[in-house]
């Protein structure tokens, strides 16, 4: 590129160099915007509630008569940064089986899905919940007591999987 | 000798032979769920149907030819098992044309009619034969609307196996198992049709020390091990070759290991050796002693107590005591549960090191425990090992005099490895007078808390090297857990958990156990009393042995792999290798 040619004065006109009309330009954008409706949320004060289709942390669904899982490690195994650790013990109850640790690593999830897509018991399901904060590595990681939801808490969820899955 | 035609590749076999045997020696797997090599023919599942035909003949005796040149063949007009029809000179058989895949399908859809599909809670998911056939040999639909067959999902048919009624196939696998090897005929099927289950008859159970190998062989997950189950999903464990430490046998084993903690122990076939099976007792018992109650590091004797020490300190101190001492006042004790690789410098340290004649070991005999089909009395995997490298006695003590020696102060110094004196209280009350007891042990004994120097060994799952049977067979057997010494050694099975595993995930924080090889610690001492040996590895250990020790002329790992194990003195006409039979062909590992 010609330097010499590519100058302030021969990009710009006159009324531009001056710079006074642009800023009233600006200014007058400005006003405009005052006037419309605000988009701002006051967050944390107000909160966002977002749609059944959101992929916030996965949970477990906890229904009258204890958990829907049934350990069978498959959402441990599909999970692509293998977040979820799940240790199987045997029960008496109808299904047999149920998880004696069900532990998912917050820093590790990648809100992929996965785990709700491979369930077969529809156990896990991914949640609203997009607020997590930790201040060490000990507590991202959220066993059965963080994780189990009752299901009246999840129905919007568990209708967008019917109708959409 | 008759030759047939398997999907266009021509085999010579042996008359009397079924289809799917000839096949299977040539590694061809015709598909199957009740036939197994070791059992009698049942032919009841329909899953190995295959077409069968002869090439066809003119009326003037010459072979029929299409335009291309190729016989004509005229195919049988229904399909054959290949599990019980013999093989005939000329047979020509097809395992994937479109009239073997139908029925193959159409077998698949009635199997599955009344099988729960509860995959996700059952323990034989992954490696699974109804899984396997589903994937390779089926569409994958189901016409059948109507209501599943429901039956008793937890039957406790002995005190290790449990039977889910609703999973099995009715492919009688377990009662020909039950009937033909464990000897035991308890088991049996009642009802009729789609409600046939299995039972035990009244008043029995099926308790035989072999039971738990109808866990293996069930293709389906009807059979569980009261042990395991749910322990772990199969994918979750790695499974390693290892060699079974219980008796002299030496059966084949896998070791299924998940967090650095092994989790299940199953057979692994061997022809030679122990066939396809295993015993309850080993497959109950050991590996728990290698996953709880473990030593850690060296110790040294200060006072009443067993103080840490480095190996460094620990080895030197060792080294100290046994030179301070006459060669005859030295009795080095073997072991018949250490590896060869071990006894073998433990020989060399003797001879040449400290130059005493007083090497031998304990056997430890338990007449009851053996039976005709595996269990030997021999309760230690190494004996013959032990004795071909030299660890048996020569002159002067002996294990048949030791107790007297150390009575009278002619035996001063005791140097044993690997061992346990629970049964012999005999010399255990000799042991705790002698002035210096070292001791290598992998878990506390009334003889690690008599010891001055104690140093903790790798068990042999942590271990790499071989272990001489009974039949004098060397085998190789590779370490499969991870301890703070072996923790890089190359080819080391890894699940997909143990290989991603990161310092903060609490799945991957198993022990790593501070403990070293026999052959190791031995080296440390050694060069503390200025041996100057410089073994990396238990294969250059293995090496030496193998140049040093007449029997193991030739021998090395890689061939022990290859051939599943090398008779002494037979390495240059070692056994055949043979087609080795696997039920399950997606098991990880």
């Amino acid at each position: 590129m010609n330097v010499e040619k590519n100058t302030e004065k021969n990009r710009l006109n006159f009324w531009e160099r001056i710079y006074l009309p642009e800023i009233a330009r600006g200014l007058g954008l400005t006003f405009k915007q005052m006037l419309k409706p605000k988009m701002t949320r006051q967050y944390p004060e107000e909160k966002w509630e977002p749609t059944g289709s959101y992929r916030g942390r996965p949970v477990l669904v906890l229904e009258e008569d204890g958990e829907r899982c049934v350990a069978c490690s498959l959402c441990s195994r599909v999970c692509p940064a293998l977040a979820i650790e799940v240790q199987a013990g045997e029960t008496t109850k109808e299904k047999e089986r149920y998880p004696v640790k069900f532990e998912i690593n917050m820093l590790r999830c990648i809100y992929c899905g996965f785990c709700e897509e491979v369930c077969p018991e529809e156990a896990i399901i991914m949640s609203k919940d997009y607020e997590l904060i930790f201040t060490n590595q000990e507590d991202a990681i959220l066993g059965k007591d963080k994780l189990l939801i009752p299901i009246a808490q999840l129905q919007d969820r568990l209708e967008f999987l019917r109708q959409y899955r | 000798m008759p030759q047939i035609t398997i999907d266009g590749q021509r085999i010579e076999t042996s008359a009397g032979k079924t289809i799917i045997e000839a096949a299977q020696e040539n590694g061809i797997t015709i598909p199957h769920f009740c036939w197994h090599p070791a059992l009698s023919v049942s032919g009841n599942c329909r899953m190995c149907l295959v077409n069968t035909g002869f090439p066809r003949k003119a009326p003037d005796g010459t072979f029929e030819r299409d335009a291309d040149g190729n016989n004509v063949i005229g195919w049988g007009p229904k399909l054959s098992i290949a599990c019980a029809t013999p093989v005939a000179d000329g047979m020509v058989i097809d395992t994937q044309g479109d009239k073997t895949e139908h029925a193959q399908n159409a077998v698949m859809e009635f199997l599955l009619i009344n099988h729960p599909l509860d995959c996700p809670i059952c323990d034989e998911a992954g490696q699974c034969k109804l899984q396997e056939y589903e994937f390779l040999h089926s569409k994958g639909k189901s016409r059948f609307d109507e209501k599943k067959n429901h039956k008793d999902k937890r039957v406790p048919l002995g005190p290790n196996v449990m039977f889910d009624a609703e999973r099995c196939i009715s492919c009688s696998r377990c009662i020909r198992f039950a009937d033909e090897v464990a000897t035991q005929p308890v088991l049996t099927f009642v009802d009729r049709g789609d409600h046939v289950t299995i039972e035990t008859f009244p008043g029995t159970q099926f308790d035989s020390p072999y039971s738990m190998n109808v866990i293996d062989i069930c293709p389906v997950g009807a059979l569980t091990s009261i042990d395991f189950r749910f322990t772990s999903r199969v994918w979750e464990m790695s499974f390693t070759d290892s060699i079974c430490p219980g008796c002299s046998r030496g059966c084949n084993i896998k070791v299924g290991v998940r967090n650095n903690e092994i989790l299940r122990l199953e057979p692994r076939t061997n022809m030679h050796v122990n066939t396809y099976w295993m015993c309850d007792d080993a497959r109950l018992n050991q590996y728990k002693f290698v996953n709880e109650n473990r030593l850690s590091g060296a110790m040294i004797r200060s006072g009443n107590t067993l103080v840490p020490a480095t190996w460094e300190i620990a080895a030197e101190k060792a080294a100290k005591l046994l030179h301070s001492y006459k060669p005859s006042e030295i009795m080095i004790l073997g072991s018949a549960r250490a590896t060869n690789e071990d006894n073998f410098l433990l020989s060399r340290l003797s001879h040449k090191i400290l130059k005493t004649t007083h090497i031998d070991f304990l056997h430890h005999t338990d007449n009851d425990f053996a039976d005709k089909l595996l269990r030997t009395s021999d309760r230690t995997a190494n004996a013959h090992g032990a004795m071909e490298i030299g660890i048996k006695q020569h002159h002067g003590v002996s294990m048949d005099n030791l107790v007297e020696k150390i009575k009278n102060h002619s035996i001063k110094a005791v140097y044993v490895i690997d061992e346990h004196v629970a049964d012999n209280p005999e010399l255990a009350n000799a042991l705790s007078l002698v002035e210096c007891l070292i001791v290598h042990a992998s878990n506390p004994t009334s003889l690690t808390i008599m010891a001055h120097v104690l140093f903790a060994t790798s068990t042999y799952a942590e271990t790499e090297g071989t272990f001489t049977n009974m039949n004098k067979r060397v085998q190789y057997l590779m370490p499969a857990v991870a301890t703070l010494d072996n923790e890089r050694i190359a080819g080391l099975e890894m699940s997909r958990w143990d290989k991603f595993g990161a310092r903060n995930d609490r799945w991957s924080q198993g022990v790593r156990r501070d403990c070293k090889p026999g052959w190791e610690i031995i080296q440390l001492i050694a060069n503390h009393l200025g041996a100057g040996w410089h073994f990396s590895d238990a294969e250059s250990v293995f090496k030496e042995l193998s140049i040093d020790v007449k029997g193991f002329h030739g021998m090395s790992y890689e061939l022990l792999q290859e051939y599943q194990g090398i008779t002494l003195g037979t390495t240059d006409h070692s056994d055949v290798k043979a087609v080795v039979y696997e039920s399950h062909i997606f098991k990880p590992n």
